[in-house]
């Protein structure tokens, strides 16, 4: 059995340093610990991520367009305003209901464009193929991305392949790029969220999320349960041709997808960019029931659980129902739902009304959300 | 703690000596270990709680009690005296949220 | 999903409201004894729906935030040697110890795995013979029966390569010493519903009798707490003081005799120390003797690191319903989910991680921060 000295051995491996922090409360140091490696938490897309965003990327590269910290960066070159924007796909299992690891790669990337209200047009892909990965799947995936291409109305234009030594990646890595064009008269980013925007989801949440887990965990859907995945830019282009009697297509402030961290992480990124408050009403969100039940289950909160095939949209409150209507017309709109509103109040702060009628703040998610007992 | 939830029990088998059951949770379907109610039958429902199987719901009693709950509002109570200044509530002032959470 | 969305209904729960609110003549102080509960009214925003004169403290039923920090530092000790598996609730891997938690130990290499039932680690056991399979068996006695059943099956098995490292902590005690430290606030409790389920509440009526509080078996969900304050602020109107069980559709007084059987077989009651708290005699489960092939605290000797607990906090002082979250100068401040300092902010169910979460820092203590912004907002106070 491994003794004291073996272990002592082991401990006196680099773990977390403490550091002593000076305590406005009293003399005695406490210890915190920062740090010092990469965790999962770090990508899942919550608090965690932001750090390291805020303290490793931002100083960095800072400039103004990285600082809008949008899904995409949008470009003025000459008269042209281009969105571009770049993502990574790491998913396990690779395939999975609903899709696979490429067809994310094409319908995440193009709605990283489409939230911004561009018109996607090219996109890149790199791969890194672990070895030992069956050529198989290598093809299946591909098929399933030239497939997913053709629904965007997309081109893959260039690309590039690496290999890996087995173990050291797995199976398959993608990273895309996109570029689309923003037409003139269109203005969609985060930070234009106002008081009065009414917020309308377009569909069910938790579907991806609870999808990959479900793989993971061993738990049986009853009924079909699958990945939401899907580009969305077709639907946004019917949410902007919304007939107003302005004529202009100003009256969506601001659109994003509730990808990692769920609907809840995105709203509290809405609320900090545009510094509004929001309330969102819970009975009006969209959700299936099996997707509840695997949440209930797993001890998971279904607002934090990713999407990739929904979008959240702020729009003025007097086009709302049309925008709505529009939305419902159109088969990844069919479930869509107006879920509340930014308001002027607590600005910053996301609540919600509960079933019951009480009342919760919507914090953004810290790190992993973790199947819990408790 | 206790994240324990309410399923129904679609199927029953044994499996490594232990008797298991398929059971359900609104629309989801996982397993779980029916050794400590080992006389439930398919179509009744269980409490889980880490895969196991803790207790059978008597249905019948829960039908009973949340009927009792919904007739809590039509029941003639005599209004008890209350003090009004048990329900003050401080007005809500808001406070300036730090984005980075702190 | 049936069984749970009934006990959502915002109706029924501002009926039960209305009716605690009829009841009341006076304030009144009551624990729910589980984090569970802790955490479904603070999810829910029910202590924003009660009348003020209902005060809710926050029980220590939380077993992530009662294990000791000499328990945790012998578990990351254990989780980072070579050929260990460990495998653990996801509750517990965001525990720091006195260095870093476990997933910093599955960066550095470690092999930790979440488990959602302990008899995944069966599995795990069968298909990995040259490894030794170590659980964290944290619980009250609701996970008892789990726990138990992996040990025996290991046994049963022979699965040598197998064992438990235990800290299971039990209700009744927890209760008495809430009861005798001085400056005891609670009259009332909402009793546990899921660990009853399995031990039944005999054992809670000569708590009752001796220190004459009501003790209400309450459920989890949203109902079934307003429904368990509600009778127990009925009993304390009247004078009275007994057991009650409002989760009657779950459990009866005997709970689950074959449960009960099997953890008697593999474990026993002995000293656990408490974190917050310091140690309560007789108030938690140890493997028995014969089992000792498979106790992970016999089978590896590893020293702890002498544990730090930072003075500034007040976690046994929450666990025992002295003081809130909001009572701790470091809440919020200091202390968060990221980096807790404390029992009652290193798990979720914990209550200062609840109140975290919530985003109870947020706004002053005890207000609703949907009160002035929504007109919409049932207002139960509207007929008065």
């Amino acid at each position: 059995m491994p003794t004291a000295d073996e272990t002592s051995k082991i401990l006196g491996a680099s773990g977390p340093e403490i550091v002593p922090a000076s305590a406005p409360f009293g003399s005695c140091p406490i210890p915190i610990f920062d740090h010092k490696r990469i965790v999962l938490g770090h990508g899942s897309g919550g608090k965690l991520t932001a750090d390291l965003i805020e303290k490793i990327f931002l100083p960095a590269f800072r400039n103004p367009t990285l600082d809008k910290m949008d899904d995409q960066a949008v470009l003025k070159i000459g008269d042209l305003r281009l969105a571009f924007t770049t993502d990574s796909f790491v998913v396990t299992p690779i395939f999975f209901p609903g899709g696979d690891i490429g067809r994310l790669a094409i319908h995440g990337t193009v709605n990283d464009l489409a939230m911004s209200g561009a018109r996607p047009l090219y996109l890149s892909a790199a791969f890194i193929l672990e070895e030992g990965l069956a050529v198989d799947d290598l093809r299946r995936v591909v098929e399933s991305m030239r497939a997913a291409a053709a629904e965007a109305g997309v081109q893959l234009v260039t690309g590039d392949t690496k290999v890996v030594n087995r173990g050291k990646g797995d199976q398959i890595f993608i990273t895309t790029t996109g570029i689309g064009i923003i037409e003139n008269d269109v203005n969609i980013s985060a930070d234009q969220a106002s008081p009065g925007d009414k917020i309308i989801l377009s569909g069910t949440i938790g579907d991806h999320g609870m999808t990959i887990m479900s793989q993971r965990e061993g738990l049986e859907f009853e009924g079909a349960i699958e990945s939401d995945c899907a580009s969305l830019n077709e639907l946004v282009i019917t949410m902007l041709s919304t007939s107003t009697s302005t004529q202009r297509r100003d009256f969506i402030h601001t659109m994003r997808d509730p990808t990692r961290g769920g609907v809840a992480t995105t709203l509290n990124e809405i609320a900090s960019r545009a510094n509004v408050g929001i309330v969102i009403d819970q009975r009006s969100i969209p959700i299936r029931e099996s997707v509840k039940g695997a949440c209930e289950v797993l001890g998971l909160d279904p607002l934090y659980v990713a999407n990739e095939g929904k979008l959240l949209a702020f729009v003025v409150p007097e086009m709302a129902e049309a925008v709505l209507h529009r939305m419902r017309q159109h088969p990844l709109g069919s479930n869509a739902a107006v879920i509340g509103e930014a308001v002027d109040t607590h600005p910053g702060m996301v609540l919600m009304k509960t079933e019951i009628g009480g009342t919760r703040v919507l914090d953004v998610m810290f790190g992993e959300q973790l199947p819990r007992i408790c | 703690m206790c994240l324990a939830i309410p399923g129904k029990v679609l199927s029953t088998f044994d499996q490594h000596g232990l008797h298991m059951a398929k059971v359900q949770f609104g629309g989801v379907v996982r397993e779980a270990c029916l050794e400590y109610v080992p006389e439930v039958q398919a179509g009744e429902y269980v409490l889980v709680h880490v895969g196991f199987a803790l207790s059978r719901i008597d249905e019948a009693e829960a039908e009973r009690t949340y009927q009792a709950l919904r007739e809590l509002g039509q029941l003639t109570e005599l209004e008890a005296p209350v003090d009004d200044e048990l329900d003050e509530r401080t007005q809500f002032v808001p406070v300036k949220v730090d984005p980075g959470g702190n | 999903m049936k069984y749970v969305d009934e006990y959502r209904d915002g109706a029924i729960a501002a009926q039960i409201v209305d009716e605690i609110r009829r009841t009341l003549t006076r304030p009144w102080v009551v624990m729910e004894v589980c984090g569970g509960q802790t955490h479904s009214i603070v999810k829910h925003g029910i202590d924003y729906l009660l009348p003020a004169g209902v005060e809710l403290v926050h029980g220590p039923g939380c077993p992530v935030c009662v294990t000791p920090l000499e328990m945790i530092d012998k578990a990351h000790a254990i989780a980072r040697l070579p050929d260990v598996i460990f495998c653990s609730f996801g509750d517990m891997l965001r525990v720091p110890g006195s260095e870093g938690d476990l997933f910093t130990i599955k960066s550095l290499g470690g092999d930790v795995r979440v488990v959602y039932s302990p008899l995944e680690c069966l599995k795990i056991a069968r298909a990995n013979p040259e490894k030794h399979v170590v659980f964290f068996a944290i619980g009250f006695e609701t996970t008892a029966p789990a726990n138990a059943m992996l040990a025996w099956r290991a046994r049963e098995e022979s699965l040598n390569n197998l064992s438990l490292l235990v800290s299971h902590v039990l209700v009744p005690p927890a209760l008495e010493a809430i009861l005798e430290a001085p400056g005891n606030r609670v009259q009332g409790f909402l009793g546990p519903g899921h660990v009853c389920a399995v031990m039944g509440y005999r054992e809670y009526d000569p708590i009752s009798a001796r220190y004459h509080v009501p003790i209400v078996i309450t459920g989890f969900e949203p109902l079934d707490i307003l429904q368990g304050t509600l009778m127990t602020i009925r009993q304390l109107e009247s004078g009275r003081a007994t057991v009650e069980n409002q989760y009657s559709r779950i459990l009866n007084c005997e709970g689950n005799r074959a449960a009960q059987r099997l953890i008697g077989t593999v474990f026993e009651v002995g000293d656990r120390k408490w974190r917050g708290i310091g140690t309560i005699p007789m108030s938690g489960y140890h493997l028995r003797d014969e089992f000792s092939r498979h106790d992970a605290e016999k089978l590896f000797d590893v020293a702890a690191i002498a544990p730090h607990e930072p003075e500034i906090c007040i976690s046994g002082e929450i666990l025992r319903g002295l003081k809130k979250p909001h009572d701790c100068p470091a809440f919020a401040t200091l202390c968060t989910p990221q980096r807790p300092l404390g029992a009652t902010m290193v798990s979720a169910e914990g209550a200062c991680a609840a109140y975290y979460t919530y985003g109870r820092h947020l706004s002053p203590h005890g207000s609703d921060p949907l009160r002035p912004a929504n007109s919409e907002t049932e207002n139960v106070h509207a007929n008065r």
